[in-house]
C-alpha cells in the first residue's frame, strides 16, 4: 500500500477524530464529514482514499465511541500507524476495518505529507527516502477479520 | 496468587485460574449501553442476523446523554432504542428522567462485587468500585455480547496503587486520581487493571471509590478496583438481591505492579487543558473562567453537591461567570431538594438541571464558545470536548469548583 502520510502528535483522542456533538450520528459518510475535525475541520476534504495517519503515542485514547473509527474509515484511510494505541480504540478499530499498526520510532521516520509505503506482509514501513522500519505483525486471525472489512462481515463470510 | 482481576476473570470464563496475558472468553453479567452509543450497538447486532438477545435480565440501557432529546436526529435514536427495549423485552431500561448511566448501574443494584459488567462507554471502569471487573467497550463489541453473553479479554497485569496518608481539608478523592493520573500518564496503565487500596481508599466512602475508579481510563485502565469490604456491602445489600463473590488480591502475585501514593501533602488539584495528565498543583493555576459545571458520572453525587452547597451557601456566583449544576440521577436530584441543596444553588445564581450528562462531552446543555474557559468537576479536558475547539476546559473537585464560582476564577476553597 502506498500514500500520503497525515501526521499527528501524541494522545490523539476520540473527541478530536469525531467531537462528541456528532455522535447522535451513525452512517459512515456523515461521520467521515467531521473526521478528525477536533484538530482541522477540512480534513475530510482534504484527505484521499489510501491515505495514512502517521500520530505518535496512545493514539485514539478517550472514550469508546466507535463512530471515530468509522469516520476514519469513511475518508478512506488505509492504516494508523503510531508508536502506541489506546485499549478501547484499537479493539473497535480492528472491529470495523481499519488496520492499525504500532511502529516505534515511526513519528521520527515520517514528516507530514511524505509518501510512504506500507508492506503488510513483511511489516515494514518505507519512507520517502527509502528508510524503513518494521511494525509489529498483526496476528492471521486479525488480517482475516481486517481483509473482510470488519468482525460483521467476517463472521457473516465465515 | 492471582489478582482479584485473574480471580474474577477465572470465575466468569469457568476456569480453575487465568494469568494476565491468557487470552480468555468470559460469560458476561452485566451489559450496558445507552442513547448515545446504543444505536449503533443496535445495527451491528442487526447486521449480525442475530434476532434475540441473550438474556432481557442482564442489559441495562439507561438515557443519559443527549436528554431530553435536543434535535430530530436524537429523537430518533431514543425511538430506535426505545423500539429495540420493547422488541427485545429489556427489563432494565431507564428513560430520560432517570440519570448517568454510571450513577444508575449501581444506586439501582445492577452491579455487585465479583461481576464482569461490561458498557458500551469508557468510564464504565467506574463499577470496579464495589469489586466488579467492569470495562468500556465499543458498539461491534456490544452487538456480539447481545447476541452471545460472552466477550473475548486478555486478562490484564494489574496497577495496584496504595494510597496511604490523611487528606487535607478540602482535598478529596477527586484531587488524588488526578495527582495519580498526573504521575502515571496518559497511558501510563495502558491494558492495566487499575487497584485502589491503602489506608485512605479504606477511610473512602463508596462515592468517592467511584470517583477513582471512574478516571482509570484516563490513564489508559482497563477497569478501576477497589476490593469489597463492609461498607461495599453495605451500599450492595441495600440496593441489590443478586448474589455476589467478594474476591481479593493476592500480594505475592507475579502480575502486581505496587505503587505507592502519600497523599498526606497534597493540595487541590487541576487538569489544565488540554489533557487529564496536564494536572497541576491549584496554587500555581490562576485563571479566569466563564462557566463552572458540577456534575457529571465523576463528581454529580449528593456527596459532591453537599460540598459545593456548603460553600456557595450565601455567597453568589461571580458576574460574568455562570455555574451549571447537574445532580447525576433521579435519586441524588430528590435527595439534594429534599436537603435544600437546590435552593442553595439557584439563590447563588446557578442553574439547575434535570439528570444528564450535560455537558460533559459537549453534547449539550452548556456548550462554551471559542475562547470560553470552563472549570469542570467531570473526567475529560481534551481540545473541544465541551464545545468549540478554541475553548478551554480545566478540571477539579466540586469544592473548587463551588469556590472558584464565588471567585470567577479558579481558587481553593478556604
Amino acid at each position: 500500500m502506498k500514500g500520503r502520510a497525515w501526521k499527528f502528535g501524541d494522545d490523539i483522542d476520540t473527541d478530536i477524530i469525531v467531537p462528541g456533538r456528532y455522535l447522535i450520528y451513525t452512517d459512515e459518510e456523515t461521520l467521515a464529514k467531521h473526521c478528525m475535525e477536533g484538530l482541522d475541520s477540512k480534513f475530510s476534504e482534504k484527505c484521499n482514499e489510501g491515505d495514512f495517519i502517521v500520530a505518535g503515542k496512545n493514539f485514539g485514547c478517550g472514550s469508546s465511541r466507535e463512530h471515530a473509527p468509522i469516520a476514519l474509515k469513511g475518508v478512506g484511510i488505509s492504516a494508523v500507524i503510531a508508536e502506541s494505541f489506546a485499549r478501547i480504540f484499537y479493539r473497535n478499530a480492528t472491529n470495523v476495518g481499519v488496520p492499525l499498526l504500532e511502529a516505534p520510532g515511526i513519528s521520527k521516520l515520517v514528516e507530514d505529507g511524505e509518501e510512504i509505503t506500507v508492506d503488510m506482509e513483511n511489516a515494514t514501513i518505507t519512507s520517502s527516502n527509502g528508510e524503513s522500519i518494521a511494525f509489529k505483525k498483526l496476528p492471521p486471525f486479525m488480517l482475516e477479520i481486517l481483509n473482510q472489512g470488519g468482525l460483521i462481515e467476517y463472521l457473516k463470510n465465515k | 496468587m492471582p489478582t482479584m482481576s485473574e480471580k474474577i476473570l477465572a470465575r466468569a470464563s469457568g476456569k480453575e485460574s487465568v494469568e494476565a496475558g491468557d487470552i480468555i472468553i468470559a460469560n458476561i453479567d452485566v451489559a450496558m449501553t445507552h442513547d448515545l452509543t446504543g444505536p449503533l450497538s443496535v445495527q451491528s447486532f442487526e447486521k449480525i442476523g442475530a434476532e434475540k438477545v441473550w438474556d432481557s435480565s442482564k442489559i441495562v440501557i439507561p438515557f443519559d446523554h443527549q436528554v431530553p432529546a435536543d434535535s430530530i436526529d436524537s429523537a430518533n435514536n431514543h425511538i430506535l432504542m426505545r423500539e429495540f427495549v420493547k422488541r427485545q423485552g429489556i427489563k432494565h431500561f431507564y428513560d430520560v428522567n432517570a440519570g448517568v448511566c454510571h450513577q444508575i448501574l449501581p444506586e439501582k443494584g445492577h452491579v455487585v462485587p465479583g461481576e464482569v459488567i461490561v458498557g458500551a462507554d469508557s468510564h464504565t471502569c467506574t463499577h470496579g468500585a464495589l469489586g466488579a471487573f467492569s470495562t468500556g467497550i465499543g458498539s461491534t463489541d456490544m452487538a456480539m455480547v447481545f447476541a452471545e453473553g460472552n466477550l473475548w479479554f486478555k486478562v490484564p497485569e494489574t496497577n495496584r496503587f496504595n494510597i496511604t496518608g490523611d487528606l487535607k481539608d478540602n482535598v478529596y478523592a477527586k484531587d488524588v486520581i488526578l495527582h495519580i493520573i498526573g504521575k502515571m500518564g496518559a497511558d501510563g496503565s495502558t491494558y492495566k487493571a487499575c487497584e485502589f487500596a491503602g489506608q485512605t481508599v479504606s477511610d473512602m466512602s463508596v462515592s468517592d471509590r467511584m470517583v477513582l475508579c471512574n478516571m482509570a481510563i484516563e490513564m489508559g485502565g482497563k477497569t478501576g478496583l477497589v476490593e469489597p469490604d463492609k461498607k461495599t456491602i453495605d451500599y450492595v445489600e441495600k440496593r441489590s438481591k443478586k448474589p455476589y463473590n467478594v474476591f481479593k488480591t493476592d500480594l505475592d502475585s507475579p502480575s502486581l505492579n505496587i505503587i505507592d501514593i502519600d497523599v498526606s501533602e497534597l493540595e487541590p488539584q487541576i487538569a489544565c487543558p488540554h489533557n487529564v495528565d496536564n494536572v497541576k498543583p491549584i496554587s500555581e493555576v490562576d485563571v479566569e473562567i466563564d462557566q463552572v459545571f458540577l456534575g457529571s458520572c465523576t463528581n454529580g453525587r449528593l456527596s459532591d453537591l453537599r460540598d459545593a452547597a456548603r460553600i456557595l451557601k450565601g455567597n453568589k456566583i461571580a458576574d460574568g461567570t455562570r455555574m451549571l449544576v447537574i445532580p447525576a440521577s433521579k435519586e441524588v436530584y430528590t435527595k439534594a431538594l429534599d436537603e435544600g441543596l437546590l435552593k442553595i444553588f439557584v439563590e447563588a445564581g446557578a442553574l439547575v438541571s434535570a439528570p444528564c450528562c450535560g455537558p460533559c462531552l459537549g453534547g449539550h446543555t452548556g456548550i462554551i464558545g471559542p475562547g470560553e474557559v470552563s472549570l469542570s468537576t467531570s473526567n475529560r479536558n481534551f481540545r473541544g470536548r465541551q464545545g468549540s475547539p478554541d475553548g478551554e476546559v480545566y478540571l477539579s473537585s466540586a469544592a473548587v469548583a463551588a469556590a472558584s464560582a464565588i471567585e470567577g476564577r479558579i481558587t481553593a476553597p478556604e
